[in-house]
């Protein structure tokens, strides 16, 4: 069930727009965001019926975006590194590596105690200050492996 | 050149609309708002301001294509989906002088007639948005969106859209679609979004960077936008430089700055003294690359189209001698496929199986007849589909094919590198 603070972050995002079916991004990240980090079929249901959409079309879009992570739990940080050109031009390879082998897990996977999930993704529009990752909504640039094991023991 | 779309960012508190108006911020919507819409779109017109998005349409020409009516709602829509990698200029503007880009969106909606204007940010944009939506709320208190702006009668609410992960939605349609609450996939044009567009109605989409030029032109004047660089392509534009040079970032400079001027001018030159500039992406990863014997070529939509490439979103990224152009192109056309919306054939199924050629090249597993095989598949691929995703993803292969065959051919033959 959505919280008394998510239904009125719905219906704020209603306010933007003249039907209700344009909110359901809005709703699908309210819920994941509320739900730390992915969506379940219940969320999905529930979305449905307030914006009076099918669930196989709340479904289509959640699936569509790959932000959402639908039925894919994500650590309580999700740890995204860009592997597009720029990146890789100034070592986004050699910070995934560094990444799995501090982590000790394979990109994909979360590490047991569920604080982190490693995840690579395409540009991610901080090309100047490769290589960079995203740690669920912040951005850590220009990185090194010096760097990245201060902002990881920061995290734990 | 002075600077009209950077000229805030590293200010203090640039973000915060009393800094912006202190700037002069705001002062071409009062100026804007005196004078009649159609007048504000000739005024655009006469600049010759092309869309930095990639296309490179005339924005003045695109706005007046809106049906006059005044009883038809109409949108505007920004694009700030940024995703072509290498391009971060929109997210500059964004994050560091949002009241730049609102203040454009508010003439440009008066000079069209729209009464609703939506922000499109990709939704890894988190900080942007934010920022985005503080700004909108400062600039309701201050009456410069609303009700009656500014005692002219105009009525106009702003919004912000984050998507939430998906390149195509840098396409306009998809990005329609997106807003009302479908899968991102192009729409069949025609009709254009003009005529039929965000909820069937009017609807204009411009890039962050092409709005944000728009309240220079009302207070210099179009004339002065369009002495600044080619007279086909004027005005300033902002570069994204990445990769291989000591001083990457934003440069703000006329149109038509050669890759030369910016990447041993501006940028300080490459980053290793010991290696040699291999090739350059000019706009963006679907901009067939430029190799040294073109570092002369303007940055600009006809000098780079007459090269066979294009200015694309103005993303310049920089390769040295070390650089495995097998490699990058397999980077580059893995990103394609991961981002094939899956509508239409020949992108859908040809972008992978480029991919899965490209990959085992880059392995070390490439078979004889694979360069051939990879020529074949980007015929039928070019010109096929449904919108320019996969187009971009052929003109990107086809620039490394002809100027790097050889280095493809060589990861046939001996299973491995001859670069890196």
């Amino acid at each position: 069930m959505l919280t008394e603070n998510e239904k009125k972050e719905l219906q704020a995002a209603l306010k933007k727009y003249p039907n209700r079916r344009s909110a359901v991004m809005d709703a699908l990240r309210i819920v994941q965001n509320g739900r730390g980090g992915h969506i379940v079929k219940e969320d999905m249901l529930e979305i449905a019926s307030i914006l009076e959409m099918q669930p196989a079309e709340v479904n289509a879009a959640a699936t569509f975006y790959t932000m959402y992570n639908v039925n894919k739990p994500v650590g309580k940080h999700h740890i995204q590194v860009c592997r597009n050109i720029s990146c890789s031009l100034m070592g986004a390879e050699h910070i995934i590596k560094h990444l799995e082998r501090t982590l000790d897990i394979k990109t994909g996977q979360t590490t047991p105690d569920k604080k982190f999930t490693l995840s690579t993704v395409e540009c991610l529009g901080s090309c100047a200050t490769a290589p960079m990752m995203q740690i669920n909504d912040d951005y850590y640039e220009n990185l090194t492996d010096q760097k990245v094991d201060e902002i990881l023991k920061n995290l734990k | 050149m002075e600077s009209v779309l950077l000229k805030n960012i590293g200010k203090p508190d640039a973000h915060r609309i009393e800094n912006y108006v202190r700037n002069g911020g705001y002062r071409a919507l009062a100026a804007a708002l005196k004078l009649a819409p159609e007048h504000i779109i000739q005024m655009v017109k006469d600049s010759g301001l092309r869309g930095r998005g990639g296309a490179g349409f005339s924005t003045g020409l695109k706005w007046s294509f809106i049906p006059k009516d005044p009883t038809v709602a109409k949108y505007l829509c920004c694009n700030a989906d940024e995703g072509e990698p290498g391009t971060f200029k929109d997210r500059g503007i964004m994050d560091n002088d949002p009241h730049l880009l609102i203040e454009g969106m508010i003439i440009s909606s008066y000079a069209i007639g729209a009464s609703n204007a939506y922000i499109y940010i990709r939704g890894e944009f988190v900080f942007g948005a934010r920022r985005l939506e503080a700004a909108i709320k400062e600039a309701y208190e201050r009456g410069y969106l609303g009700g009656d702006i500014l005692g002219s009668g105009f009525n106009l609410d702003m919004y912000v859209h984050r998507g939430f992960g998906a390149y195509i939605c840098g396409e306009e349609t998809a990005l329609l679609e997106s807003i009302e609450g479908y899968r991102a996939q192009p729409r069949k044009k025609p009709p254009f979004p003009a005529l039929s567009g965000l909820y069937g109605k009017p609807t204009v989409i411009n890039n962050v960077e092409t709005l944000s030029c728009i309240p220079a032109i009302i207070e210099k004047g179009p004339e002065w936008f369009a002495g600044i660089g080619p007279a086909k392509s004027p005005g300033p534009k902002i570069y994204c430089v990445s990769g291989h040079v000591k001083k990457p970032g934003l440069y703000e400079l006329a149109m038509g700055a050669t890759a030369r001027d910016i990447i041993f001018n501006h940028c300080g030159g490459m980053l290793r003294d010991d290696r040699a500039l291999k090739a350059v992406i000019p706009g963006g990863v679907s901009a067939p690359l430029l190799t040294p014997k073109d570092l002369d070529t303007p940055l600009d939509f006809d000098s780079l189209a007459a090269k066979g490439s294009m200015l694309g979103s103005g993303a310049v990224i920089v390769m040295d001698s070390s650089t495995c152009m097998v490699k990058t192109a397999y980077i580059i056309n893995r990103f394609f496929s991961h981002e094939s919306c899956g509508k239409c054939t020949p992108c859908r199924d040809g972008t992978p199986w480029l991919t899965k050629i490209l990959r085992r090249l880059e392995h070390g597993e490439g078979r004889a007849g694979d360069v051939e095989m990879l020529e074949s598949l980007c015929d039928n691929i070019f010109g096929r589909t449904f919108c320019p995703l996969g187009d971009g993803a052929v003109m990107a292969l086809r620039g490394a094919l002809k100027n790097f065959r050889e280095e493809f051919q060589y990861h046939v033959d001996h299973k491995r590198c001859m670069a890196c």
